[in-house]
Order: C-alpha cells, then structure tokens, then sequence
C-alpha cells in the first residue's frame, strides 16, 4: 500500500533530501492520509479483524444455551396429611433432590446438596442426622451444619399449598439459613 | 566392474527411497546424519544431535519421554474405545461394562485407564525432575512456562476422562470438582468480585451464567455436561496438548538441546 503510494507522491513532490532520521520524523510517503486510511485494504483489514472478533464472541455465547433439557424444577408433593410429624421423608430424593421434613408447626423442604461441594448426604434414622459420603459432612433435621468442611446449613425451597390443598415445591427460589432467610413465610408450611 | 549391488543397497539408492528420504542411501558422513533428522517433519521438533549426558537414564529419568510416549498409548487406545463407547446417560455406563466382559480386547480400556494415571504421574515426575536439575533457568524459562500449560492440560484431560464411565465415582467426583469452579473469581457464581458484576438487583454471573454453567452445559452435572467433557476429552483438549508439545520438543532444540549437569 504505502510502496504504491510512494511512487505516486514520488511522481509530483520529488522529496527534498530526507530528513535525519535521529528527528524521528517519518517521511511523507508512509505517513497515513485519509486517503491511505481507507483504502480498500484498510477496509478489509478492519473487517476481517471484525468478523474474527465477531466469530470468537459467537463461539464464546455458543457454551451458554438458553433450554435446558434439565428435570423440572417446581413439582407436587402431595397433601401435608400424607407426611408424618417429626419424619424426614425420603420419597422425593432421588427424582427432585428434595427432603420433606414436618415438625409439630409444619413442614419445610430441604435440598439434598450438601453445602461442601454438592455430593447428596445420607439420613440415618439412628443418628438422627444427614451425613454426607464425599468429606463427612453433617447436618441436623433441621439443615444445620455441625460437622465436617460443609460451610453453612442445607438449604430449604420454596413450599407453598395449591389451591386444591396440595404442596407445590419450587426449587427455583432458595432460602439460606446464615442470611436469615428461613423465616421467609413460603419457606416453611404451617399446618 | 560394475559388481552387483544387494537388494537392500539397490532399494536405498532407487527413485522410491531417495524421493522420501532425500540426501541418498544410507548416512554415512556427521553432515549426512544431520540432514536426515532436518529433512523429517517428525524428527526435526527434535534436536539434530544429542550429548551423551542426555540419554542417562539418571539425568532425565526420562519422565518427558515417557509422558510422551504415555500419551501416544492413550491416544491410541482412546481412539480404539470410541468405536464401541457411546457418551449418553442411557449407554456411557453400560458400554463401559460391555467394553471389560464381551468386547474382544477390551482391556484395551484398562490400558487407557491406567496410562491416563501414569501420564500423570509421570508428567509431575519430570517437571519435579527439571525443577531439580534446575533446567528451567534462562535460556529455558519459556519451555517451563510451555510445561505448566502441558501439565494443566494433561490435568484437565485426566477430569474429563473421569466424568465418561458415568459411575458413581466419576458423577461425584466432578459434581465435587465442578462445583469448584463456582469459587473461580468475578466469572463463579460465588466467587469473590462475582457480586461487582452487577447492574441494581440484575446479576450477571449467576449460576445460569458462570464458568460452572459453560463447563456443564447446564446448572446440574447432566446429560449435556457427559457429551461436553466428552468432546473436550476426545478432540478438544488432545488438539491444544498436541500443539503444545509440539511446540515444547521444538524449543528443547532451539534452547541449544537438553541442559548440561552441572
Ligand atoms: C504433556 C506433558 C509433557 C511432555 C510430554 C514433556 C516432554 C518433554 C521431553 C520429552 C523432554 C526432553 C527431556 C526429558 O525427557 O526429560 C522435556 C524437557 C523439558 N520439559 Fe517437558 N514435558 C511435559 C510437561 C512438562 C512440564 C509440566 C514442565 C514444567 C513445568 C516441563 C518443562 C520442561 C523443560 C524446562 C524441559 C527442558 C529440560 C532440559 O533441558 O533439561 N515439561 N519435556
Ligand atoms: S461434598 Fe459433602 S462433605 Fe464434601
């Protein structure tokens, strides 16, 4: 580009004897004009950079899909009669992640995720606590951590009663003991 | 006078030979021997000519060859498990089974399992080796710097690969390893700077949008997340260590060959 150029400047300004080259300045010929800047090389330069740019940023949100062919999140858990006070219930577990636990007020639902790094935690009747199998973590009834490396309590979802009286079970909204947010009125069911 | 020539001398000096491996016969001259290894594209990642000290089993304990060699084995024997291993939760476990009790040979998987746990260890070996020999100083710093990468990747070759069997090892393990990269900086969820990337109430790196949700293709270890390891465990990851490696041999040479004792 800029040799093309030269000749063409060359042609109707002869230059004078060329500057020293300790000044720094660069001669006229390697100079960007305007009308260097957008020639048609520059053009395609700047879109070839583009459509690189715009290719990485593609394959970038390619990871992030937007339907997840994951089970469902909100499920039916039955009527509050058909859980017994003071039992943790284990017949969600394995298909919703879910532990239906019912006390003498009510009845919350506790996530089976363990709080350390994700591994599902075992009740044991006997013990009276869930015990984790990756790094012995364990809970009590209620969630509370109080062995093992699980940094904070298990945490509860969302449960709230349909209009036919059922138990819905929303996974998709979480409530955190240690940010004090069990006492949220849909995170635990009077009854 | 023309005495008769043996067949293997007449096969090294025909078109055939010399149009493969120029430079004519068989080396005879230093010069000759050089040529032979710069006119290969495999041999010439190699330094032309090694010092005696370099092949003593005591200076290298040859811990990078063996990596080497290891992940030729693997790539091997993991290209033959592709023809029966399925990566979807209905068979990726069951193949497995299929592939140790009817598939003739199929200790070709336990040779891949237990090369992917020697490539580790032997890849840690000899980096603790060239710590120790102090062959990472200048002028080979930047091949460490290659090294770390290599061991990085040999590392993320060896996660993924645990995650295919779909067994309660491999689901727990990488429930427990991605869930790790929750912690990751301002691109986890719970990672610290996390909460920065923020707009009032909108969060962006969310656990729908982090780097755990990009690594499982989803919020849970699913379906999604045993194809994705699989792709990067069968082409994506071996891809980078190859070029990697190539790049690491090259330097070897360009670095004046493997370092002296001191
Ligand atoms: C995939 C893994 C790797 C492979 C296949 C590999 C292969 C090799 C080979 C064949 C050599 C020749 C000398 C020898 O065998 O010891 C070598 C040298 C070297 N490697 Fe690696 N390597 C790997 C990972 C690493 C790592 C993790 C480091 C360090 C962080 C490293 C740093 C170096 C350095 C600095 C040299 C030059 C040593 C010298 O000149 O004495 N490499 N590598
Ligand atoms: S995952 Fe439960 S203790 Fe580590």
């Amino acid at each position: 580009m800029s040799e093309l150029n030269e000749e063409k400047q060359s042609v109707t300004v002869p230059p004078a004897s060329p500057p020293p080259a300790a000044l720094g300045k660069t001669d006229d010929g390697s100079q960007v004009t305007r009308r260097t800047f957008f020639s048609w090389l520059s053009i395609g330069w700047i879109a070839f950079v583009a459509a690189t740019g715009g290719f990485f940023t593609m394959m970038l949100r390619f990871f992030f899909p937007n339907v997840l062919f994951e089970p469902v999140q909100t499920f039916r858990a039955g009527f509050p009669e058909d859980y017994q006070v003071g039992e943790v219930d284990l017949r969600w577990k394995s298909k919703y992640g879910t532990w239906i636990v019912r006390n003498g007020e009510g009845i919350y639902a506790l996530s089976t995720t363990c709080t350390h790094l994700g591994c599902t935690p075992n009740w044991l009747t006997a013990e009276q606590k869930f015990k984790c199998p990756c790094h012995g973590s364990g809970f009590r009834k209620t969630g509370i951590n109080f062995e093992g490396p699980a940094p904070r309590p298990l945490e509860r979802y969302r449960i709230v009663l349909s209009d036919d009286g059922q138990i819905i079970v929303d996974k998709t909204k979480k409530y955190q003991q240690e940010k004090g947010q069990w006492g949220d009125p849909e995170a635990f069911l009077k009854v | 006078m023309a005495e008769k020539k043996g067949l293997l001398k007449r096969l090294a000096e025909g078109q055939v030979w010399t149009s493969i491996f120029r430079g004519g016969g068989v080396p005879k001259s230093r010069r000759q021997r050089m040529m032979v290894v710069l006119n290969s594209v495999f041999l010439h990642l190699h330094p032309v000519r090694l010092p005696k000290h370099a092949v003593k089993l005591k200076f290298t304990w040859c811990m990078g060859g063996l990596s080497f060699f290891l992940f030729l084995i693997l790539t091997i024997s993991g290209i033959l498990l592709m023809f029966y291993y399925r990566p979807t939760i209905e068979y990726a476990y069951t193949d497995i089974i299929d592939l140790a009790e009817q598939v003739p040979f199929g200790i070709m998987r336990e040779i891949h399992r237990w090369g992917a746990h020697a490539m580790v260890i032997t890849v840690w070996l000899h980096m603790f080796r060239v710590f120790m020999t102090g062959s990472y100083k200048p002028p080979r710093e930047f091949n460490w710097a290659i090294g770390v990468i290599l061991l990085l990747l040999t590392l993320l070759l060896s996660f993924t690969g645990y995650l295919l069997p779909w067994d309660q090892l491999a689901i727990w393990a990488i429930t427990v390893g991605s869930n790790m990269a929750r912690a990751t900086p301002f691109i986890g969820s719970e990672g610290p700077g996390a909460a920065l990337l923020a707009i009032g109430d909108i969060n962006f790196v969310t656990m729908s949008s982090d780097i755990r949700f990009a690594l499982l293709g989803g919020r849970f270890l699913g379906e999604a997340t045993l194809l994705r390891f699989y792709v990067l465990h069968c082409i994506g990851l071996p891809f980078i260590i190859m070029i990697f490696m190539a790049v690491h041999f090259w330097r070897i040479r360009k670095d004046g060959g493997i370092s002296t004792p001191v």
